[in-house]
């Protein structure tokens, strides 16, 4: 377990962003911007309109981080969690789980949040509970 | 103009996940870990998120299309079912242990680390499979 700094400027700089990165997909183009939904949609390799608009966002994103690597934010900062095994399970239940859950962190979390969606209000509850109860139990009882 | 504002979109949202922090796995873990050492950072990211993006979605919903494309597409199902909250689950499970979801592990993959790239990788099996055996069943259905 590595101590992290609490950054709440930098925070809430980064929030807004993600807020504003939302209302700008859905005031241009009408669109959630959900990332999962986003990434899993290029996964299809459908070459149609959808995967084209999808391809774009995602290209954007790469260049955002990118550019804050380049700029301001310190990439060594980065710790990572356990071993190859478990990335590969994080990975999995994640890449299952926000396909049958219809969504992550931005597309209920941010944006069916911000539109009221009882869907994602009861998705949000879920995900942030389990992800709290799985910290809880690996860390404070079987102590990794 | 459309394009661009899609890319925008993106660069903003790439630019947020990183600047907020939530491209370290052991921050994200940190702020899950309410009964250790607490890293409260996260709700600042998803309060302003929220807050920035309701009062957007309260002024562009007075509009009846968006501005270059002929409609809002919105969700339309209302259903509190097993497999929304099954999923929001096994999600929960994957980003608590490994600190990861899927925009800043997909926003991560420029750092070029090792296990930005696997963790994408086995999403990304996890999403096909899973849209794989959707599309199965959808199809015995019909």
């Amino acid at each position: 377990m590595t101590i992290t700094e609490f950054t709440p400027l930098t925070g809430l700089l980064g929030g807004a962003l993600i807020g504003l990165s939302a209302v700008l997909l859905m005031a241009g183009h009408g669109r959630i911007a959900g990332a999962s939904g986003i990434f899993a949609g290029l996964l299809t390799l459908k070459f149609d309109e959808e995967f084209n608009w999808q391809l774009v966002f995602i290209v954007g994103m790469l260049i955002g981080a990118a550019f804050s690597a380049l700029s301001f934010f310190d990439t060594s900062s980065i710790t990572f969690n356990g071993g190859p095994l478990t990335t590969i399970a994080g990975g999995l239940f994640v890449g299952v789980g926000t396909v049958l859950g219809s969504g992550c962190t931005s597309g209920h979390g941010i944006c069916g949040l911000s539109r009221f969606s009882k869907r994602s209000l009861a998705a949000t509850c879920t995900f942030m509970a389990v992800a709290i109860l799985t910290v809880f139990v690996t860390r404070h009882v079987l102590g990794a | 103009m459309g394009r661009l504002a899609i890319l925008l979109s993106g660069l903003l949202f790439g630019t947020g996940v990183t600047v907020s922090g939530m491209v370290n796995p052991m921050k994200v873990l940190n702020f899950l870990d309410i009964f250790g050492q607490w890293d409260a950072t996260l709700i600042f990211v998803m309060g302003a998120g929220l807050i920035v993006t309701s009062l957007g979605y309260q002024i562009i919903f007075r509009r009846s299309a968006p501005l270059f494309a002929t409609s809002f597409r919105l969700p339309t199902s209302q259903d509190i079912d097993t497999k929304l909250l099954g999923g929001a689950a096994l999600f929960g499970l994957g980003w608590g242990i490994s600190g990861f979801c899927p925009g800043p592990a997909i926003a991560s993959l420029v750092f070029g680390r090792m296990e930005s790239i696997t963790f994408v990788l086995a999403m990304s099996a996890g999403m096909i499979l899973t849209k794989q055996i959707q599309n199965r069943a959808q199809t015995s259905k019909a």
